[in-house]
């Protein structure tokens, strides 16, 4: 009797060790995100020393010149290009995106959107790649014809000149970016805009509100947050895609004036160049440096849209 | 009763209006994108492609297939997933069951949806730095760990998310019997949560397959099948990207087949996972 007594107490003892053993090395494995995101942050900043040892931060933000046997290293050219071709991306696709995920949760049946979201799911999981074959096969030959036939209408505005006779163009990353980037918004977007709670629908539309008023007045403020954090969440992936957007937007070195120019995004300029980097000094630390800078921003862009989201939630407690 | 026409009405059946045509056009441009890949691809598309390694001027418009990039990817995407699997349950078994509610916990999945929104291609430039450092050369092994880094964040947090839709109740339940904290993780959530886990896995291996940024420096390319850790990899979004590269009409469209056999592959994980999730679901207590 004692004897078996012993051996429980002597099994919940082991099973205890165990337990406070795995406790410590499952929070040590925890905390392995921020490490890596630490290292990370901290070895492209080691690796972009270097460079700014050479030039200042803002010589290299806002030089125009990019020729590393001259050691000049100016990165706007390529900042001008991942900006203009994000923005447009996120100027077609947000609106759409949000009339799209409104119309299939406020309007559409019950039994349509059950039928649709798999496929949305599905085509968020399409490689990047392949929307850059889809660009290159149809968006890049339609350009042109674009181009043509809002010159009678727009061609004296410069955002819309055309001075490119190839659709290899800032419309066409954009176009390609916009709708890669809206299974990802419209998956969050549906998920957002069903967690705000029927009741608050049904007591606008008691009160004799239509439901466009009631997704103006009731849905959209309660929504908001979830639906700015969707956009960014589609952003960072515009932002940082690399294939897809060489394939379609032309890689020539020119700050863009009009849509229908060609660009040549950040991510082009390091992976295009990445196997000769080595032979000239600098030109790794460069191009380390346009790697640390997509990283900051796009960590900015995340921390941006955390704290909506944490002040939201806050508001919405109290 | 006659329906009163107001001005909140017009508003209302014109926002409609709109809505309805955003989402015909961009369900239209959608499906318009599948239905381009196979028409463009399906001629190219033939038993040699997939059964045959290129052979001597593949990428000028010879013989052979692209059984390298198949192989090389599910090699680069199944280790990666593999060993992202490993590292991804201890940290979420460390967020969810270790650290509870607390500031740390929200803090940690912070940094996981910073790391989620990194682009691929500086994880590969990440990667590269590391493998130089250790005079690595572009090989299978480099291409298996960057694709892990890239996989962590994705498994963690859908991970995370489903562990947290497993009722406290459950784990209390078997706490209250007695089970240590560790017992408890293994043989009730993870239980619990096995259809929302393989769905994980699944959703990191989709992306580990078709992801290309990570892979362009670590894992290299080559026309053979990989023999070892150390030689270099093929994979498909490369394979796809080269070959559309090229002035050949007969190797773009190689690309267009190999982009084909890329999404097909995508639908059929995404399809395995659903049906494994509603199979695996049947031992979930409700």
């Amino acid at each position: 009797m004692q004897n078996t007594q012993d051996s429980k107490l002597h099994t919940q003892a082991r099973r205890i060790r165990k337990d406070e053993l795995a406790a410590r090395n499952y929070r040590l494995a925890a905390s392995f995100p921020l490490f890596l995101l630490l290292i990370m942050v901290v070895g492209f900043f080691l690796r972009t020393q270097p460079l700014l040892e050479h030039s200042s931060v803002w010589e290299i933000l806002s030089g125009m010149q990019w020729r590393p046997s001259a050691g000049e290293f100016g990165l706007l050219t390529f900042i001008s290009g991942t900006l203009s071709v994000t923005l447009l991306a996120l100027l077609l696709a947000a609106p759409l995106c949000m009339l799209t995920s409104l119309f299939l949760v406020e309007y559409a049946k019950r039994r349509a959107l059950t039928a649709i979201l798999p496929a949305i799911d599905l085509l968020a999981g399409i490689p990047s790649v392949v929307y850059g074959v889809w660009g290159l096969l149809v968006i890049v030959p339609l350009v042109p014809q674009i181009s043509s036939f809002v010159q009678p209408w727009l061609g004296s505005i410069p955002l819309f000149a055309a001075n490119n006779p190839t659709g290899y163009s800032i419309l066409s990353g954009g176009i390609v970016l916009a709708v890669m980037i809206s299974p990802i918004i419209i998956s969050v977007s549906i998920e957002v805009l069903r967690s705000v709670p029927d009741g608050l629908r049904h007591g606008s539309l008691a009160l004799g509100a239509t439901r466009w008023q009631t997704i103006k007045k009731v849905v959209l403020p309660r929504a908001m947050p979830g639906l700015i954090a969707a956009i960014v969440m589609g952003l960072s992936r515009a932002f940082g895609e690399t294939l897809a957007v060489m394939m379609v937007v032309g890689n020539t070195p020119l700050i863009p004036r009009s849509i229908f120019d060609p660009g040549y995004p950040l991510t082009a300029l390091i992976a295009n160049n990445y196997g000769e980097m080595m032979s000239i000094p600098l030109y790794d630390s460069a191009l380390m440096g346009a790697a640390l800078l997509l990283l900051v921003i796009v960590i900015i862009f995340n921390l941006g849209a955390a704290l909506v989201l944490i002040r939201a939630n806050r508001r919405a407690q109290v | 009763m006659k329906k009163r026409w107001t001005l909140a009405h017009l508003e209302d059946r014109a926002m409609r209006t709109i809505m309805q045509l955003a989402s015909l056009v961009l369900v239209g441009v959608l499906a318009a994108i599948l239905v381009t890949i196979f028409i463009r691809g399906l001629p190219f598309l033939d038993l040699d492609l997939i059964t045959k390694t290129p052979q001597g001027g593949f990428f000028l418009g010879g013989e052979g297939g692209i059984l390298n990039a198949i192989v090389g990817s599910l090699l680069l995407a199944g280790g990666g997933t593999l060993l992202a699997l490993f590292i991804s349950l201890p940290i979420a078994f460390g967020i969810n069951v270790y650290t509870g509610a607390s500031r740390l916990a929200s803090l940690l999945r912070m940094a996981l949806d910073v790391l989620w929104g990194i682009p691929s291609l500086v994880y590969g430039a990440f990667g590269f730095t590391i493998m130089i450092a250790f005079g690595m050369r572009a090989s299978l092994g480099a291409g298996i760990l960057v694709l892990t880094l890239l996989q962590i964040p994705i498994m963690v947090r859908s991970m995370d998310e489903v562990m947290r839709m497993v009722p406290s109740e459950l784990s209390q339940a078997a706490y209250s019997l007695g089970a240590t904290r560790l017992e408890a993780a293994w043989s009730v959530l993870v239980r619990q949560a096995l259809p929302g886990l393989v769905t994980a896995v699944l959703l990191a291996f989709g992306r580990g397959i078709g992801d290309a940024a990570s892979v362009l420096f670590t894992a290299g390319f080559s026309d053979r099948i990989p023999t070892s850790l150390a030689s270099p990899s093929a994979s498909l979004p490369l394979a796809v990207f080269f070959q559309l590269g090229s002035p050949f009409p007969e190797v773009r469209g190689n690309g267009y087949a190999t982009a084909l056999v890329l999404t097909v592959l995508i639908l059929f994980i995404s399809m395995l996972s659903r049906f494994l999730a509603r199979r695996l679901s049947r031992n979930v207590i409700r």
